[in-house]
């Protein structure tokens, strides 16, 4: 390991230039005569729109332009699409509902974007956009799953009939029935997985600009998958073909999911920027943020666990209420069903898994995939119910755990998964030690003096990232190949350029994707630099979301280097007149191994260029460019062990101690990830302790739609996390690497609910557990 | 934000004055009023913004008689060194308002003036039977306070200063709401010549109030112990998202018994 190499505790390159404000985001861009857009919104959950009266709209000072949905339709833009097809059981397509950009007939959320107006200020805009005349027909709304399957509840499109979008089954029902018939024990429960609002940072935002001399269109937005938007707007949006659309998406301030996906306002900014001829720039305001960003989770499920004599699982019944909202976004269809119920045989050796899904439309914000995307819900539900079984059995919680663990690899689950690698044992024991779990009784024991309810609970979790072999997610409906494409260019005077199709919206791309670089061929990283967000500079890549960056992204990179290194190789050997196979790189130069002969990194670059003396017949130049496509899913993996003590005469729960031990294979930048462990254990703790979303269930509306009422997690709600991790490399990528954006997320929630349930001596209590029911349930006890 | 006519008084009268025409609000800390405007919840016409008026800042201390001009930020009110000394309990509500910029900038007079149903210090200042002085007039406490988002405050009126004796023993406990962290319920307890006085702030329906039964029961013996076992109706609380009007009756109890703690140090 260098200073720079890999495993080194690097400082983040760009962080210089967030933290100085120097960093350049979609608000940041101004473009000759870019005026400024504002969206009318329904301010209903429900209703048919009667009339749209633009009259005193229009006249308003500063007015340029003002579309309608209708516009939009007759200019041929099309619906709005989810890319992942799921049939139910009975072997029909999902009944996916139309999703036109801007509302023409009906609106089905709070939110739903019907109009853009576009003026010369954003002020100007926003008062346009109020004097436009709507009237509405208002229609009763459903904003709970299970209430929308109720016979007469509200239909919300006429393509699901009783707002049922599929009916989805994994797993062998006959052999999972067998195994209960013989259980000794079986455990139940019933989950409820909050609905999250993502919150990124940034708002979300969209900069459109038509070129009438080149017929061609710019699109800066907040994008986790620049080359994903281009393709999906060109090829199903009919915005543009892809070689008239440059898709950029540049300094981005989170994402957490909520900004893969391609949404109304970036298609109707490049539409409207043609129509009105006019650069269009749009920037949601938070209340924009909180009612129309894809939400996270809201998922109610009822599960059961049996269990044998000797307390070994024998099979997992779960059956999920899946909310997915007014529309189907872009992969909400994956989220609940391959991203979920693949992941339902945890840690365990689990025989036989069956697991039910019910994908339902409500009236509320579209449900997509968010930070963990199907594995915290599946987690939730399997770690919940392995603490609830150790408790009814009476047996010890990690020990019930470990006698169930998968132990050799590669290990098949019963729902799809095949584990390659992992030691769960190491990370329990590792947990277990940092955590003092011995010394629990003495801790709760003391705390009780002090009048506080003391619990311990813990979290085995497993995932999948670096998501995904293409075939393998073809052949399940995706509409996508999930590769990842690197070029590395390296320059005459030996710096190097690598071109990614990942993108880095917080995760430090620029760092970790140097490290590597800097690590092969010795030279500074300052000498490196990473390029990603830009479909004119980056052919082509599918971007950054399941942790797939390292595993993926890195693994391209990887690629592409070896074909830099083999040319670099040849060269140097005939330079220096030596064999090939004798070149070693050491130190930033190129050597004859065992000999004095040496030529520096630089000089074998120039050479490349200058092309004088090159081997014959070798092209000129330095410039590799690759595709990797994962031969599997990467399994990262860990114990979390949450220690809370709760006040009962206000409820409030302090986490007291919280201990993460994870393995996520190799490590480029241990510093780096234990960042994002630290950030995904603060959204996994704020969905157990403090983020609800909550909807009106007569109205529609956003009850919490601004931080008055929604509570994101702060620093003084955190304890400091003892964060450690073991090693397990992954057999399937050139680095060994797993990832780690999103553990913390998947695997803190049970952690902390298996804590507070210990404390309060009952399991009747749902996330989030906010004080006022903390202490009404530890006082109905 | 709609677009609004901004003029900077630079004395009381001045600013009275302005206030005639168009529909004019003042501003002080601007903590409640400006982020109300950007959400285009509020639209006034013209602002008068109160914050550089040098007559109205300040903490001056007689014996015991505090005086608090209206323009003193929290973070003054907190830091203090005398005040701090004299009445803590006041100095300690004002370092748990908001976060350091609030701090920083809002200011008594115009938490005074809004009376928020969470805000902290109409608590304190009807807990501790303080005089509210305007330009035109003093009134207690009691009188001032009306209900939600209301006070006896006539148009062209302005709080300049607040004013009350520092009571023998004074304490202050809030349980925060976890998403805004304003008073979710609030109690300041005051011990003085009058006998005691207990006021709640975040959980009322119809903003601050003193609580008789915890006063009764604190009357006999001012100590924590006193309020073991005591309840207090919930049926004229505020219920929300956040907590019942059960859980804030519970809350009043438990916050009353920290904040006689706090009160007897």
């Amino acid at each position: 390991m260098g200073i720079e190499g890999i495993g080194a505790r690097v400082v983040r390159k760009e962080d210089k230039r967030f933290i100085t404000g120097g960093g350049r985001y979609v608000d940041d861009m101004v473009v000759p005569g870019m005026k400024h857009a504002a969206f009318v919104r329904s301010p209903y959950a429900h209703a048919e729109i009667d009339n749209i009266d633009l009259s005193k709209a229009k006249a308003m000072p500063g007015v340029i332009g003002i579309l309608t949905g209708k516009e939009l339709k007759a200019d041929g833009i099309g619906n709005l699409i989810c890319g992942w097809m799921i049939h139910s059981k009975d072997g029909t397509p999902m009944k996916m509902g139309a999703w036109s950009p801007l509302a023409v007939d009906k609106v089905r959320y709070v939110g739903d974007a019907v109009l853009i107006v576009v003026a010369d200020t954003k002020s100007q805009a926003r008062d346009a956009a109020e004097a436009v005349e709507i009237t509405y027909k208002e229609l009763d709304a459903v904003t709970q799953a299970a209430d929308a399957l109720l016979p007469g509840a509200p239909q919300i499109h006429a393509e699901a009939e009783d707002n049922l979008i599929f009916d989805w089954d994994l797993g062998d029902a006959a052999a999972t029935e067998a195994a209960f018939a013989r259980a000794t024990n079986v455990v139940s429960l019933d989950i409820v997985n909050n609905r999250l609002v993502p919150n990124a940072m940034e708002p979300r935002a969209a900069l459109g600009q038509y070129d009438k001399a080149e017929d061609h269109y710019t699109c800066w937005t907040t994008s986790q998958n620049p080359h994903v938007a281009r393709l999906v707007m060109s090829a199903f949006y009919n915005v543009a073909p892809e070689n008239k659309l440059r898709v950029i998406a540049p300094d981005v301030g989170g994402g957490f999911g909520s900004k893969i996906y391609i949404y109304p306002e970036e298609i109707v900014c490049l539409w409207a920027s043609k129509k009105t001829g006019v650069p269009v720039k749009w920037v949601a305001d938070r209340t924009e943020s909180f009612l129309t960003d894809a939400h996270g989770r809201d998922h109610t499920t009822t599960a059961k666990m049996a269990f044998d004599q000797d307390h070994r699982i024998l099979g997992l019944k779960v059956e999920t209420k899946a909310n997915l909202g007014a529309y189907m976004s872009l992969f909400s269809s994956a989220t609940p069903t391959y991203l979920y119920a693949t992941l339902l045989s945890g840690q365990y050796n689990i025989p036989a898994i069956h697991a039910n899904v019910k994908a339902i439309y409500t009236n509320t914000a579209p449900v997509d995939a968010y930070r963990g995307a199907g594995r915290p819900e599946a987690t939730f539900v399997l770690e919940r119910l392995m603490e609830t079984a150790a408790r009814q059995l009476g047996v010890s919680p990690p020990e019930l755990r470990r006698k169930n663990f998968v132990t050799s690899f590669p290990h098949q689950t019963p729902v799809i998964m095949c584990y390659d690698a992992g030691n769960f044992a190491a990370s329990l024991d590792a947990a277990l030690q940092e955590a003092d779990y011995a010394g629990f009784g003495q801790r709760r024991a003391e705390a009780k003096t002090r009048g506080r309810l003391r619990g311990i609970g813990m979290s085995c979790y497993i995932e999948a990232c670096g998501i995904a072999p293409s075939a393998a997610v073809g052949s399940l409906g995706a509409g996508v190949g999930l590769w990842e494409s690197a070029e590395v260019r390296v320059n005459a005077v030996g710096t190097i350029e690598v071109l990614t199709g990942s993108h880095s919206h917080g995760q430090g791309h620029e760092t970790t994707f140097a490290q590597l670089v800097s690590d092969r061929f010795g030279i500074p990283m300052e000498q490196v630099s990473i390029i990603h967000g830009d479909t004119d500079k980056v052919q082509m890549g599918m971007g950054t979301y399941g942790s797939r960056s390292g595993a993926v992204g890195m693994s391209a990179i990887v690629k592409a280097l070896d074909k830099v290194e083999a040319k670099a190789k040849k060269i140097a050997a005939h330079m220096l007149e030596a064999d090939e196979s004798d070149i070693v790189i050491e130190d930033g130069a190129l050597k004859v191994a065992g000999t004095d002969k040496t030529i520096p990194w630089f000089q074998v670059a120039l050479a490349a260029y200058t092309a004088h003396n090159l081997p014959q017949g070798m092209e000129p130049g330095l410039k590799e460019g690759a595709f990797y496509d994962p031969s599997n899913f990467t399994f990262p993996a860990g114990c979390y062990i949450c220690e809370v003590e709760i006040d009962p005469d206000t409820g409030k729960t302090a986490i007291v101690q919280f201990v993460a031990a994870d393995d996520f294979g190799n490590i480029i930048n241990p510093m780096i990830v234990e960042g994002q462990v630290h950030g995904g254990l603060a959204q996994g703790i704020g969905q157990a302790l403090l983020e609800g979303t909550s909807y009106d269930t007569a109205s529609g509306q956003l009850v919490t739609a601004s931080y008055m009422d929604y509570t994101m997690p702060r620093a003084d709600d955190l304890p400091s996390f003892l964060v450690s991790t073991t090693v397990t490399p992954c057999p399937g990528n050139p680095l060994g690497i797993k990832g780690c954006g999103e553990a913390g997320a998947i695997g803190s929630p049970p952690a902390v609910m298996n804590a507070i349930t210990d404390a309060l001596g009952h399991e009747n209590i749902t996330m989030p557990a906010t004080p006022h029911k903390v202490w009404a349930a530890a006082m109905n006890h | 934000m709609y677009s609004v006519n901004y003029h900077r008084a630079n004395s009381v009268a001045d600013a009275v004055k302005t206030a005639e025409t168009g529909d004019a609000k003042f501003l002080s800390g601007g903590m409640t009023l400006i982020p109300a405007m950007k959400t285009r919840l509020a639209a006034p016409s013209d602002l008068i913004d109160l914050a550089h008026i040098d007559e109205l800042k300040g903490i001056t201390i007689s014996g015991r008689t505090v005086t608090i001009g209206a323009g003193t930020i929290h973070y003054d009110v907190a830091t203090h060194a005398e005040l701090k000394t004299l009445c803590p309990a006041l100095s300690h509500l004002a370092s748990h308002i908001g976060d350091p910029a609030v701090r920083h900038r809002g200011t008594i007079g115009g938490s005074v003036a809004n009376n928020d149903p969470a805000a902290d210090y109409p608590s304190a200042l009807l807990a501790m039977g303080a005089t509210i002085i305007t330009n035109q007039r003093e009134m207690a406490a009691e009188d001032f306070f009306t209900g939600l988002f209301e006070t006896a405050l006539e148009d062209g009126e302005i709080v300049t200063a607040v004013r009350f004796d520092v009571p023998e023993k004074a304490g202050y406990a809030k349980f925060p709401n976890p998403a805004s962290r304003y008073a979710m319920t609030g109690v300041f307890v005051a011990k003085g010549e009058d006998g005691v006085r207990v006021a709640v702030t975040g959980a009322g329906d119809n903003g601050v109030f003193r609580s008789e039964p915890l006063e009764a029961a604190l009357a006999t013996s001012f100590d924590a112990k006193a309020l073991e076992g005591l309840s207090v109706p919930s049926d004229s609380l505020m219920g929300d998202l956040h907590a019942s009007p059960e859980y804030r009756a519970n809350l009043i109890v438990v916050m009353a018994k920290r904040a006689v703690l706090a009160a007897n140090g």
